[in-house]
């Protein structure tokens, strides 16, 4: 691999940018690998990436039936943070943020991680005693959060209308290393480090069937052709109960569409991230100087990757609420992403009833975030058949009613 | 030099002069101007910087694609950043500035990014900034920032109003050039309910600045005619400056009008957000013109033909004196042609095809315009405007055979159809080779829920490019979709056009076609995000081949513009790199809005107060009035505690509770959620919502019910009274009406549909007060009219009668442990029956009291509140309720959840009481801490807080919570540490604080 420094694209220069190598292969698919991950999503790769990495496991097929990062990976609102209320959520959730600290220098790659700061807006009494029950959790299991005054929120976002004439503003959860990250970044990091430890990311390769010999999985059906394999890995986000149904099981999870949308871009004006989950919205504001906003899910099911117009409008009319100033900037832009949402709104990475074939999933509406920590976990499931990281996600959970439900804190999960 | 013409210009009103200033320097335009054209008109060629390499900006069109002219207008609350000069219609005293340069728009010092521009191609920050880390976000990223975005970020609350209007049509057809207006012909005459919007202020599009003829009279005369003709159609709407922004499901459309934009002095909102349901949609935008990528394509000067020629018709502005014309297709020649016939000079028209001869060429040759043949622009000449340009052969590498002296160029590679609100909700497009452009794919249009399509495109926006074309298509689809629509009437004859007749276009997606890389690198593909031809080629061997990769890797298309004007081009280049036809490459996706649309009228009317419903009680002007402290609840407002003179909040708290325990406290219980069940099936759909038995209840009899949800999670809780044997009234909790409501109906609908029971939520047709305190009875007693003595009334009895000359209802119920009456009475009463009770209470020591006072006195008597000791995650068992589970059901809701593993856990924690050691009050969500960390690091918890009070009848610290195994731990003390590193100790008791015996409240 050609590695990535100021001095590469200063030598690049002078020769017309003729030398970049590319940044990932095209291969065409092997007969059979060790690992066969389905879904070149930010998950599927990190997955991919640690199996290499961690444990040495390198002759590993990544199968995108689309391009790689072109699902909620490639469509997120890319708010990072760790200030979840329950045990097993705040130690992977941590894992990957503090993993997102190193993630450029690891991949070589600039991801753009940028911990500017989230806030989470208390705007009743019932979400100022949520938050503080939150910042109490987070000081026990090693995050660093601290609920604020509405005055610091202020001064953190000055922009902010703190004395809302519904909902003033009571206090915040602020999370100092949460922040944003580049989406398409991730992905891309991602996949030029899997491909260079000499895996194969298979782009345009739709997985049709799941192959079974015995209760045990033995490769998959795809669009080009047969794929043989020891181990299988489902992360295909909203699509995870259709590949669970090839594989003869099925999984407690219901695919929604969530909107977002940007504004135009202007100047500087907003640091940290925030959210308010009160009135359903949040912002942030890009490098570009787009004002990235997002909400809630629509209420049905779907699969068109479209959203109802009437969650914009809420979204926005939250929003102008809380930032009177938006009001005159205008969308630029709005779509929606499919995503898994669990029963109880947490992820689900666990074994399945095949043998040898696991399911990384449902993430829903805030598993960007927790890229480097899922495939971290993940990697570490399939390698050695346990992690601590995914004890508490297995889908056994929802049989013996011991869901995570984050809820609790939190209307949305972002 | 651009100026003013001679000639008229159609849209303007020359008699009429208007000011206005663009970065602060005084200019003057006509009424009929855009701000574009104005600028033009006083020789501003330089009107912005690029985003990336701030390179100066000159206009490249004359509508909704232009990328570049984009400026801050107007100041403090009617302030707003990024306006398209192209689509901003001149008004007197317009202030604009232009944006993203420091210090100056001729000076910019970002301009040295251009300098830079070899060290920045696509994509290069992913491989920069990695080293040292710190340096992203302290050093990198905040110079990025500050350089990026474009105008300037709003200060003030909006001083505009926007609002909302709904629609309901057969047919709604976008756009109100010639295609529009005949498919509305078509349409209106079929007699369909019609709706057609055009996003400028007129009619008639592009043909009549083409010098179309339409059934044998001139453009401008056909479409006044016509415009007369659809105007008399009492089926037909047409509105102006209205935007079709977006298609989605089920024909569901957005229309975006502008009301005050152009006249800002008048009243009424700004913008109007018209949300449509149409049964057709008829998508009839028109084509935009595509940029031909020669190097130095982005220099100020350099626009599309067609908007050169716009500018020179519509407002009478020439773009330069000598104009350079460079095209791969006829339609250019029109330009050369209306440029000569104003008498400006046309030095040379270079065609990159080899040969043509079409009567608009021809026509270009007898004017005496020089015609150069398979001829191209080398590179445009100049810095901040245009001073001339080198020629080349197309086929060649560029070298440069002339070199001619011009102030501007008018360039043309052809037209794309806008197929935007075709795509947004899933049509389908084809391309089409002779045209080289995508266009609607009529076989595969987006589908409504019949299955059927819903989208019908029309004219050059279905890909026909001649008036004739365009016409025929148009009358056609408005013909197509008023049948579909349901509309019977005849249509008639359709219009007919008369069209010279062009040669074919011919491809050039780069000029010269073997450019080198110097040249390539300044082939400008977004003028706006700075995406260059080198750029698109660069990602493509890097492997992201993908058009979406390609887009994002580049930023191609991710302008303000949308890529209007460079994805073709894009995609084109694209597919050259990957040697893919252009088709497997295909497009990125089309997403709403067409052009961006303000946020204010997105939100529409309900703003301030009113964003979302606001739910009042009657008496809630009284609160207001008597030093409520306001807190929201669902849609409602409560008052935390009434304020009294100079007292904190906190003080009125402790005051009211301490009143409400010695006299007399008035509650304004009216949010609780109130749903009559009725119906035979009654009895037994509520045993089945409520973990109790509620079929048993008597006539007359209250009961205090849980209702969980199936996965068996306490939810709500409320006191059910049974009116008769069929009608129950269910109370649930201020935040639960609405939810528990739709819960109930959701199971009678989905499950038990075929059970007899109606529900109706009846919260807000009554107020109700909870009259509450050792002297409840006596306030009762003196307002007089029905018996409440404990021996008529006793504890959860409930009766109908008069108080004070009120009707009302009584429940004899209590939720903080004093004898305490919650009395309804019809809403309209609401207000009155308060002051009646204040008045006859003064006597008595009355004072109203708010949630804060209830909630204290509920924790002191140990009685769970929803949502405290709730979270979803804890089950009535855990909060040792068991008394409240019906052991006798066969079923109810959660039932069968609660016997899962986990639930029956002795493990799980369990409500206890907690009394500090010291007194004082454990944090709000402290937990317990046990010994040692979990596998994962993070220390063990045993417990944890869900209710946490000072009590002013206690003086002390109380607090509910779960704790493990707690209910056998009476007397231990467990630890709480507090964020701030201390921690505090409190012992495990009995969560019943107050009056264990509940000897006050059953006197
Ligand atoms: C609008 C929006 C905003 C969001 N905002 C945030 C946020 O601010 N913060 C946050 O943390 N999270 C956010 N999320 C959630 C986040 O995007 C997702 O949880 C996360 O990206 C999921 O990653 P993934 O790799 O699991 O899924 P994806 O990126 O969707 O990847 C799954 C991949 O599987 C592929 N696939 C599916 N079926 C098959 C098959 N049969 N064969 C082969 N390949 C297949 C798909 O094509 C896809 O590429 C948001 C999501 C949306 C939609």
């Amino acid at each position: 691999m050609k590695r990535y420094s100021v001095f590469a694209i200063a030598r690049e220069a002078m020769r017309q940018h003729a030398g970049w190598p590319r940044a990932w292969a095209s291969p065409t698919p092997k007969a059979k690998y060790d690992v066969v991950i389905v879904g070149a999503g930010g998950h599927g790769l990190a997955t991919a990436y640690y199996l290499g990495k961690n444990f040495g496991i390198t002759n590993v097929a990544v199968i995108e039936k689309g391009w790689l990062g072109g699902g909620n990976t490639g469509r997120n609102t890319t708010i990072i943070r760790s200030n979840y209320l329950q045990d097993p959520s705040a130690a992977i959730y941590e894992k990957s943020r503090s993993l997102y600290e190193t993630m450029s220098q690891d991949l070589n790659y600039n991801v753009m991680f940028s911990p500017r700061g989230v806030i989470m807006l208390a705007q009743t009494h019932h979400e100022v005693r949520g938050y503080q029950r939150t910042a109490h959790a987070n000081a026990l299991q090693g995050v660093k959060t601290e609920f604020i005054s509405p005055a610091r929120v202020k001064q953190l976002v000055p922009i902010m209308n703190i004395d809302g004439p519904r909902y003033p503003v009571l206090g915040g959860l602020w999370q100092a290393r949460g922040g944003t990250a580049r989406h398409d970044a991730v992905a891309w990091g991602y996949a030029r480090a899997c491909s260079d430890m000499g895996m194969d990311i298979i782009q345009q390769c739709e997985v049709t069937n799941v192959l079974t010999d015995g209760g045990k999985v033995t490769g998959v059906e795809t669009s080009k052709g047969k794929i043989l394999c020891d181990k299988l890995g489902g992360v295909v986000a909203g699509h995870s109960s259709a590949l669970a149904e090839m594989a003869g099981f099925q999984l407690p999870m219901e695919s929604v569409a969530l909107q977002a949308l940007v504004s135009e871009p202007i100047k500087p004006c907003m640091d940290v991230v925030v959210m308010a989950n009160t009135v359903h919205g949040y912002m942030s504001q890009s490098d570009k100087g787009e004002m990235v906003i997002g909400g809630g899910t629509d209420g049905y099911n779907n699969y068109t990757q479209r959203g109802s117009f009437h969650h914009i409008e809420e979204t926005v009319r939250a929003l102008i609420e809380t930032f009177p100033m938006i009001s005159r900037l205008k969308m630029l832009r709005q779509w929606g992403g499919i995503v898994d949402v669990t029963g109880d709104r947490s992820p689900i990475l666990t074994k399945t009833p095949v043998e040898g074939m696991f399911m990384n999933c449902g993430w829903g509406t805030g598993g960007f975030k927790a890229i480097p920590g899922s495939g971290w976990a993940m990697a570490e499931l399939m390698a050695n058949g346990h992690s601590p990281l995914t004890e508490e996600f297995s889908m056994n959970r929802f049989r013996a009613g011991k869901f995570i439900d984050e809820s609790v804190a939190a209307g949305v999960a972002h | 030099m651009s100026t003013r013409l001679a000639t008229a210009g159609r849209l303007l009103d020359r008699a009429s002069t208007m000011e206005f200033t663009f970065n602060g320097k005084r200019m003057q335009g006509h009424e009929g101007d855009t701000l574009a054209s104005a600028l033009l008109a006083n020789d501003q060629m330089l009107v912005g910087r690029s985003f990336k390499y701030h390179r100066p900006r000159g206009l490249v069109a004359s509508g909704a694609e232009e990328p570049n002219g984009l400026v801050n207008m107007g100041a403090g609350a009617f302030f707003e950043p990024n306006q398209r000069i192209t689509t901003t219609e001149l008004f007197e005293g317009l202030a604009a500035e232009s944006q993203n340069h420091w210090p100056s728009l001729e000076f910019d010092v970002g301009a040295v990014n251009a300098k830079l521009s070899r060290f920045m191609p696509a994509g290069f920050y992913y491989k920069m900034f990695i080293h040292p880390r710190p340096l992203w976000k302290h050093v990198y990223e905040p110079f990025i920032r500050k350089a990026a975005g474009l105008g300037r970020a709003p200060t003030e609350m909006d001083g505009s109003s926007y609002e909302h209007f709904y629609a309901h049509v057969d047919v709604l057809i976008t756009g109100g050039g010639i295609a529009g207006l005949a498919a509305a012909l078509a349409a209106g005459r079929a007699g369909a309910d019609v709706l057609l919007v055009e996003q400028t202020a007129h009619w008639g599009g592009r043909a009549p600045v083409d010098g179309a003829q339409i059934d044998g009279l001139d453009g401008d005369t056909w479409v006044k005619e016509t415009v007369q003709a659809l105007e008399s159609m009492d089926n037909v709407t047409l509105r102006n400056r209205t935007m079709g922004t977006g298609v989605y499901d089920h024909g569901y459309a957005l229309a975006y009008e502008r009301l005050t934009d152009h006249a800002p002095d008048q009243d009424g909102p700004r913008h109007r957000l018209w949300r449509i349901r149409a049964r057709q949609i008829v998508t009839a935008t028109g084509s935009i013109e595509r940029p031909l990528s020669f190097a130095g394509n982005d220099i100020p000067g350099v626009m599309l033909a067609g908007a050169v020629r716009d500018y020179a018709v519509n407002f009478g502005v020439s773009l330069g004196d000598r104009t350079v014309v460079v095209t791969n297709n006829d339609d250019a020649y029109r330009t050369a042609i209306t440029l000569k016939d104003a008498g400006l000079d046309v030095p040379v028209i270079l065609d990159a095809r080899p040969t043509a001869d079409g009567s608009l060429v021809q026509q270009a040759r007898e004017m005496g315009i020089r015609v150069a043949l398979g001829k191209g622009i080398a590179h445009v000449n100049g810095a901040k405007r245009v001073t001339g340009v080198s020629i080349c052969l197309q086929a060649g590498e560029g070298s440069e055979i002339e070199e001619i002296a011009c102030d501007a160029v008018a360039m043309s590679g052809g037209w794309s159809p806008v197929v935007h609100l075709w795509s947004h909700c899933g049509g389908k497009l084809i391309w089409d080779d002779a045209q080289s452009h995508f266009r609607p794919d009529a076989s595969r249009p987006p589908l409504g829920a019949d299955g059927l399509g819903f989208v019908v495109p029309a004219g050059a926006a279905n890909g026909a490019m001649s008036t004739a074309e365009v016409l025929v298509d148009a009358f056609q689809a408005g013909a197509a979709a008023a049948k579909a629509a349901g509309a019977t009437g005849k249509t008639g004859r359709g219009p007919t056009g008369d069209t010279p007749k062009e040669e074919p276009m011919a491809p050039v997606w780069l000029m010269p076609q073997g450019a080198s890389y110097k040249l390539r690198s300044k082939m400008w593909l977004d003028y706006q995000n700075d995406v260059k031809v080198s750029d698109v080629q660069l990602a493509a061997r890097e492997g992201y081949e993908s058009v979406e990769h390609t887009k994002r890797y580049t930023t191609l298309g991710m302008a303000t513009d949308q890529g209007k004007l460079s994805n073709i081009n894009g995609l084109a280049t694209l597919a050259g790199a990957l040697n893919a036809p252009i088709p497997a490459v295909g497009t990125t996706t089309f997403r709403p809005p067409y052009t961006p649309i303000s946020m204010g009228a997105i939100g529409g009317e309900a703003r301030g107060e009113l964003f979302q419903p606001l739910h009042k009680t009657p008496m809630h002007d009284w609160h207001d009035a008597n030093g409520a402290d306001w807190e929201p609840v669902g849609h409602w407002r409560r008052a935390y505690a009434f304020v009294r003179g100079a007292e904190t909040v906190e003080q009125a708290v402790q005051r009211e509770v301490t009143n409400t325990r010695e006299n007399l406290g008035l509650l304004d219980a009216s949010t609780l959620g109130k749903l009559i069940v009725r119906g035979p099936d009654a009895g037994k759909f509520l045993d089945m919502l409520y973990t109790n038995m509620m079929s048993t209840l008597k006539p007359g009899r209250c009961r205090y019910g849980l209702m969980c949800t199936e996965n068996g999670f306490l939810s709500d809780d409320g006191v059910v009274a049974r009116i008769d044997d069929d009608t129950f009234l269910c109370h649930t909790t201020t935040g639960g009406a609405d939810r528990i409501y739709a819960h109930m109906e959701e199971w009678l609908q989905t499950e038990w549909w075929d059970w007899q029971v109606y529900v109706t939520n009846v919260t807000e047709q009554f107020a109700q007060v909870a009259v509450v305190g050792p002297n409840a009875r006596k306030v009762l007693e003196k307002l007089g009219g029905m018996d409440v003595s404990a021996e008529a009334l006793s504890f959860m009895d409930w009766a109908d009668g008069t108080i004070g000359g009120f009707d009302c209802r009584v429940y004899r119920i209590s939720f903080s442990g004093e004898l305490s009456f919650e009395i309804a009475v019809p809403a309209s009463q609401g207000r009155a029956f308060w002051d009646a009770l204040l008045e006859a209470g003064a006597e008595f020591g009355v004072m109203p009291y708010g949630t804060e006072c209830l909630h204290i006195m509920r924790a002191e008597k140990g009685f769970i509140m929803i949502g405290d000791e709730t979270d979803g995650t804890v089950i009535p068992q855990d909060l040792g309720l068991h008394w409240a589970i019906s052991k006798k059901k066969d079923d109810f809701l959660g039932k069968r959840a609660q016997e899962r593993d986990h639930m029956t856990d002795p493990t799980r924690w369990q409500l206890v009481g907690l009394e500090t050691t010291d007194g004082s009050v454990i944090p709000d969500g402290a937990y317990a801490v046990g010994e040692g960390v979990n596998e994962n690091g993070q220390r063990n918890t045993q417990g944890r807080v869900t209710s946490t009070y000072h009590s002013p009848t206690l003086g002390r610290g109380i607090a509910m919570g779960l704790v493990l195994h707690g209910p056998d731990r009476m007397g231990e003390v467990i630890e709480f540490p507090k964020v701030d590193g201390t921690s505090v100790k409190a012992k495990i008791v009995n969560p019943v604080f107050f009056d264990p015996e509940g000897e006050k409240q059953n006197v």
